[in-house]
């Protein structure tokens, strides 16, 4: 079931009379969501990451916006009669049913034709426990389980139902990491084998990158960036999503771009055409640096840090928007850790320019 | 730990509440205990040196008083037909409360306004609306004048009027009314704790609940009341324990003859039993009454925990 968004938006009325802010928690939302895909929406707290989810399952109703199941207008649908299963922040599993009842309830409130018989309920329920590996917990009460496990029998409870659509909001929040990747690759294998569409809500940009197959970076109610994983790391639309995807983060630079050279501080570290001069934010991958002793940019070293495979190399440069400089090289490099600093050349495409302004994207090829 | 030093302190400062507490509630007890089990026993003849054996005689008498049967009759009837009826309406109107969001504090007040007013003074209002006379009250050659207000309506839809509480009313018709005021006098009360206890139930099981598409009548039997059952375990059992202590609601409507003129103390109570008792000095009589009382409440009360163990979640 593709899901279409049409200039979604929800606004919330301010609280008191007095001061007339209103928040706008989403705003001219528009997205096509492919059928069979999981979508991971991602943003910072407050960024109206849930309020989306609520829209799409009903819970609340859009300010204004359409929205689509397939080509069913479903914006005045009520929740129940969307067919979709939601998994809430923290589970909200009935604290008083046991994990079969937890599951069966949803089958329980089918009503004539679509009721299916009590075996049938029971054979579906066992399904879906079976789909989560919790059909051993069947007895147990939501107490009596841990939070991955709640997590799981929140997703059977969703997917009892075969919902259209399968709407997951920070599932993840209450697990430890070692369970949270476990399960996030457990959400991916049941995803992939029921072939429901499905927006996952997260503000880990790891997690969402690691198991999306698209992913909506959001920022204060409005959509950035909408693309895959791999797509938006690689050619991020503005300087937010560039900070907000990848670790470790992307290190930035005030920078300028003069006479087709692009400077940091003193340093020309790339030549390019078909940008004007101007005073430009630069954002470096840590994996876009090489050493290189004759390499244009000086930093100076404060730590080389060994990790196996690969050495991240702490530096300062006066140029730096943050206070250090973060590069990650392989291990094979060998790095003068007596030398006082340290010197790169850059990989272009590991290379964004930004508008100093509007922080937006500024687009060039490399001479 | 505490050193002994700051343990003598601790005692200190409990002193006074240990006090009372000794004077006012661990010695009356006892001592309760100890007139139910002295034969005959009087304060007053004690008082004047007499000494009593020990015995159950207090408690075969209590037992065999044919009005001790009536106590307890009514004592038992009325807490059946109130507690329940009164649980599931103050359910009703803490659901319906909870759900409406204008004028909610306003109506809160209104419904929690018989909880802080006098409930004799409320018996009487109770008396009039349930009145068929105005004239003659009591007597034998009483007249109809004026019908009270109940009896108004029940006129005015084309009934006849009912003898609710005056001279020749019946039993059942007397019940009836207690139950209405008793009920009526309960709900404040239990609609509080249960109002509490839904505004502490999370929004989100209601929200899940409707992704599972619930019906409303689901979701209150399945969702509503179990999550408010602790809730409700509290007020039934509350509500046993006030019922077995009934008697100001009699008194308010039907005066200290509990019942009507011409069938005094038919609507009498276990622990009006006991006043009884007291005001015909014998202490022991109303002390095995006591006795008798606290045992009953004491069981009931036992069943009730019982049953919401296995009823009750969490
Ligand atoms: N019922 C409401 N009334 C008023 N404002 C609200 C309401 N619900 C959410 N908001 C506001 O809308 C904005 C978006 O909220 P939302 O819950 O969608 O954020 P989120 O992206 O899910 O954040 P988080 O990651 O913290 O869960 C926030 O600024 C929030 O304060
Ligand atoms: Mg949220």
């Amino acid at each position: 079931m593709k899901v279409v968004l049409q200039n979604l938006t929800k606004v919330f009325p301010s609280r008191n009379k007095k001061s007339n802010e209103e928040v706008v928690a989403v705003s001219n939302f528009n997205f096509e969501i492919p059928d069979g895909k999981l979508i991971g929406l991602l943003g910072p707290s407050g960024c109206g990451k849930s309020t989306t989810l609520y829209m799409i399952s009903g819970l609340q109703k859009p300010t204004s916006g359409k929205i689509f199941f397939g080509d069913d207008d479903v914006t005045e649908l009520s929740t129940e009669n969307r067919g979709i299963g939601l998994v809430f922040q923290n589970y909200a599993l009935y604290p008083h049913m046991t994990v079969k009842q937890n599951i069966l309830f949803p089958l329980q409130n089918l009503k004539g034709a679509d009721r299916p018989s009590k075996e049938e309920m029971l054979e579906r329920a066992y399904h879906a426990a079976k789909l989560v590996q919790i059909d051993e917990l069947m007895d147990r009460k939501p107490s009596e389980l841990s939070g991955g496990q709640q997590q799981r029998v929140a997703i059977a409870r969703a997917l009892v139902k075969m919902p259209r659509v399968l709407l997951l909001d920070e599932p993840l929040s209450n697990l430890d990491a070692r369970l949270r990747l476990q399960t996030r690759e457990e959400i991916r294998r049941i995803q992939k084998e029921t072939g429901i569409t499905t927006v996952f809500v997260t503000h880990d940009q790891e997690e969402a990158m690691s198991i999306s197959d698209i992913i909506v970076v959001m920022k204060l109610g409005v959509v950035q960036q909408i693309g895959a994983p791999q797509e938006v790391y690689d050619s991020p639309q503005n300087l937010f999503v560039a900070k907000f995807l990848g670790t470790p983060p992307i290190n930035v630079f005030n920078g300028s771009v003069k006479d087709g050279k692009v400077y940091i501080g003193e340093d020309a570290v790339l030549e390019v055409t078909n940008v004007p001069d101007q005073e430009v934010m630069i954002g470096i991958r840590p994996e876009g640096f090489n050493l290189d002793a004759e390499g244009p940019l000086k930093c100076k070293l404060s730590n080389v840090e060994v990790m196996g495979r690969d050495v991240s190399i702490v530096s300062t440069h006066e140029a730096s928007a943050n206070p250090d400089i973060r590069s990650i090289i392989n291990a094979d490099n060998k790095v003068d850790t007596s030398s006082e600093t340290v010197r790169y050349s850059i990989k272009p495409h590991k290379l964004f320019l930004f508008n100093k302004e509007t922080e937006e994207r500024i687009y060039f090829e490399v001479k | 730990m505490v050193d002994n030093k700051q343990q003598w302190k601790a005692w200190l400062y409990l002193s006074p509440a240990i006090v009372l507490l000794l004077v006012f509630t661990l010695w009356p007890i006892i001592n309760t205990v100890r007139m139910a089990f002295l034969e005959n026993y009087k304060s007053l003849e004690a008082a004047g040196g007499a000494t009593f054996s020990f015995g159950i005689g207090n408690f075969v008498k209590v037992i065999q008083y044919k009005r001790f049967l009536t106590c307890l009759k009514n004592t038992v009837l009325l807490c059946v037909l109130t507690v329940p009826l009164s649980t599931i309406l103050a359910l009703l109107i803490a659901v319906a409360l909870n759900s409406i969001k204008p004028l909610q504090r306003v109506l809160q007040t209104i419904f929690f306004l018989p909880y802080v007013t006098n409930s004799i003074a409320i018996g009487m209002v109770f008396a009039a609306m349930f009145n068929i006379v105005g004239a003659f009250y009591g007597t034998e050659q009483e007249i109809i004048v004026t019908a009270g207000i109940i009896n108004n309506v029940i006129q005015f839809f084309g009934g006849e009027p009912i003898n609710w509480i005056n001279y020749g009313s019946t039993y059942a018709a007397n019940i009836t009314v207690m139950t209405i005021y008793i009920v009526w006098n309960a709900l404040p009360f239990k609609i509080l704790v249960l109002l509490g206890g839904l505004q502490s139930i999370n929004k989100q099981y209601y929200d899940a609940a409707k992704v599972d598409g619930t019906s409303r009548k689901r979701i209150f039997t399945r969702i509503t009341v179990p999550l408010l059952s602790p809730m409700i375990a509290y007020v039934v059992i509350t509500g046993f324990i006030g019922g077995f202590k009934e008697y100001t609601s009699i008194v308010g409507i039907f005066g200290e003859k509990m019942g009507p003129a011409d069938d005094a103390y038919r609507l009498n109570t276990m622990v009006g039993f006991i006043y009884d008792a007291l005001s015909q000095n014998n202490q022991g009589r109303a002390s095995a009454a006591a006795l008798i009382l606290f045992g009953i409440i004491l069981v009931v009360t036992m069943i009730n925990g019982y049953v919401s163990k296995k009823r009750v979640h969490f």
